[in-house]
């Protein structure tokens, strides 16, 4: 089907960034086309959603040049999946920063760069092509650059020369990957190389391209040994660029790799095993490195590791109910990550502090709002009925029928190093006994803040845990698309039939 | 040509990465800029060289006939180099103010992010 309003999440966001772009100096203005403009982006992925279910696979051939010759966006479940995801996590960040990022860093076009930020991550969700999908790439790390040194902090500094450095080498690998691809094939629609990649004979020049492509997207998605700058950058910018950040930057890498390894390198055993091995050193390293940190947001950036491994192993062990099982959890995992980082935000301007040695006695003080922030806590941890348990299920499952017990050994290590985490963090922050802080005057508690502030921050959080809830709860719904996704991603012809005809 | 222009790349690679490993920020920033035209030299060798033959086609046929210069690699390269300008420019913005910030051009001695607050 061609459809050229499948784009629209990604011209509505480049619109609002250029209305911001116009309202520069006006911070309340700002706030109000953030929200409004993220929420109608949630409409329209939520419709794009329903429609890709029913119809089938939406496209778009830019400029009318037909596939393989032009550059083509398709809109598959998962692509209509992690963009509605982009956008419901783009909208809490946006309501969290009108209650927490500060007017200075409004100043320097915050907002704007946030929307070109979310622009880039729909545009490498939709594109079927895949040096364009480069370009998104590009896009994506240079608005998260801005983002992450804005304000201009020491720490932020030095984060961002680690990140700045891995990431430009992972898109100079990336490129190299894209350069020899062509020279092998001719072709950079991906419909097209799925074809054209399984017909050339000398497989180890193939492997050793797949390879490339694992390293590129490997250094985004944070896995072992390639993760350093993820926790030596997370924890420096505000709370709401984590969030999104957290939630999504390394999510996009994973999406690349499922996408990739399905569709144009379908791996063999040797491929295989090297994403299982990546996979189980992921889980190992960023849980143990997780259990060592005291400040928070270290111990969420070292659990976002981790849980890459899960979704890693789902694609290692390369059936079905395995890659659903991963979907499934990387629906999870964009939620709640998004929402513990604005967690952690909330409760450093209750305390002034992320450290978990400092903090304690926050469930004594506010009942209410621990209850709250207990949701994403819990549901990171996978405890029935919330969204965390069902795709571990499902991997574990997938994995069983293979008869992978390394995989299945090593997903509940990582579940039960999760577990042990999180279970201190919460008698750290909210049951002991903290002592107590002294006022930092620099920093504006939670109860100098306006009222509106004070709903924006904690009805961005209440709004994921609902979120969470409802992905818990309904699993029933996310299964049937997790598992229809595993499906076409498995067997691609019907994505190749949409791009390419016939 | 293409014998000069596989060492070429190699060296440029080789030199890129010799660059980033070193300690200090100014190198780092010139290996990124080596590796980045490593690769678009590498495009545009992988795109196949052919010389003399622009892929225009006769007024008489309808189709190109005969081997002809890959228009698609030049394309690429000329996206990729914009993009690389564009990055390169933030990433010596950053080390200037890192410079700035942190008084040191020694990446060894950035180690704020890992204190323990």
């Amino acid at each position: 089907m061609n459809n050229p309003y499948i784009v629209l999440p990604v011209i509505l966001q480049l619109f609002i960034a250029i209305l911001l772009m116009f309202s520069w100096s006006n911070k309340n203005i700002q706030k109000l086309i953030s929200v409004t403009g993220s929420l109608t982006a949630l409409v329209i992925s939520l419709l794009l959603l329903i429609k890709v279910d029913n119809e089938g696979i939406q496209i778009m051939q830019a400029g009318g040049w037909e596939a393989p010759f032009g550059i083509t966006f398709v809109a598959d479940t998962f692509s209509a999946l992690l963009v509605l995801l982009t956008a419901i996590a783009g909208l809490a960040v946006s309501v969290y920063s009108v209650g927490s990022v500060r007017n200075a860093r409004i100043k320097f076009g915050y907002f704007p760069i946030f929307h070109l930020l979310i622009m880039g991550l729909s545009g490498a969700f939709l594109t079927g092509d895949i040096f364009n999908l480069y370009v998104w790439f590009e896009i994506i790390i240079i608005s998260s650059f801005v983002l992450l040194t804005i304000g201009g902090e020491k720490a932020q500094i030095e984060g961002a020369i680690k990140y700045v450095t891995m990431n430009l080498l992972a898109s100079v690998i990336f490129l190299t990957a894209i350069a020899i691809l062509y020279g092998l094939t001719g072709s950079l629609n991906m419909a097209d190389l799925s074809l054209r990649v399984a017909e050339i004979e000398n497989r180890g020049l193939v492997n050793v391209t797949a390879i490339l492509f694992l390293v590129g997207f490997g250094i985004k998605s944070a896995v072992f040994p390639l993760y350093f700058w993820l926790p030596a950058s997370y924890h420096t910018p505000p709370p709401a660029i984590s969030a999104i950040f957290g939630g999504l930057l390394t999510k996009v890498g994973v999406y690349a790799m499922l996408r990739v390894f399905t569709l144009i390198f379908i791996p063999d055993t040797f491929l295989s095993t090297v994403i299982m091995v990546i996979a189980i050193f992921t889980i190992l390293s960023g849980g143990i490195g997780a259990l060592i940190q005291n400040n928070i947001r270290k111990v969420f950036s070292y659990l976002i590791i981790c849980h890459i491994g899960f979704m890693l192993a789902g694609l290692g062990v390369y059936s079905t109910l395995a890659i659903a099982g991963a979907i499934f959890y990387l629906v999870h995992d964009i939620i709640v990550k998004t929402n513990l980082f604005m967690v952690s935000g909330l409760i450093f301007k209750f305390k002034g502090t992320y450290s978990m040695r400092l903090l304690g006695g926050f469930y004594k003080e506010h009942p209410k709002m621990s209850l709250i922030m207990a949701i994403p806590l819990f549901s990171l941890v996978g405890i029935p009925p919330l969204s965390g348990f069902w795709g571990k299920l499902l991997m574990i499952q997938g994995a069983m029928d293979q008869s992978n017990i390394l995989v299945v050994v090593f997903i509940i290590l990582g579940s039960f190093l999760t577990l042990f985490i999180i279970a201190r963090m919460w008698s750290e922050v909210f049951w002991k006994d903290g002592p107590a802080l002294p006022e930092k005057k620099h920093i504006k508690y939670y109860n100098a803040l306006k009222p509106l502030k004070r709903k924006a921050m904690v009805g961005s959080i209440a709004f994921l845990s609902v979120i969470s809830l409802g992905i818990g709860f309904g699993a029933e719904w996310v299964m049937r698309l997790s598992i229809k996704i595993a499906e076409n991603l498995m067997d691609p012809t019907l994505y190749i039939q949409a791009v390419l005809g016939n | 040509m293409e014998i000069l222009l596989v060492i070429i790349i190699g060296l440029l690679y080789a030199a890129g990465i010799y660059m980033m490993l070193r300690r200090s920020l100014v190198k780092l920033i010139i290996g990124l800029i080596l590796l980045g035209n490593g690769a678009n030299l590498l495009i545009f060798l992988l795109g196949k060289i052919v010389k003399g033959k622009p892929p225009i086609i006769a007024s008489s046929e309808n189709m190109l006939g005969e081997i002809y210069a890959d228009p698609v690699p030049q394309a690429l390269i000329l996206t990729a180099i914009v993009i690389s300008f564009g990055l390169q420019a933030f990433a010596i913005i950053l080390i200037k103010r890192a410079y700035k910030v942190v008084k040191t051009d020694d990446l060894d001695e950035m180690n704020a992010t890992d204190e323990d607050l």
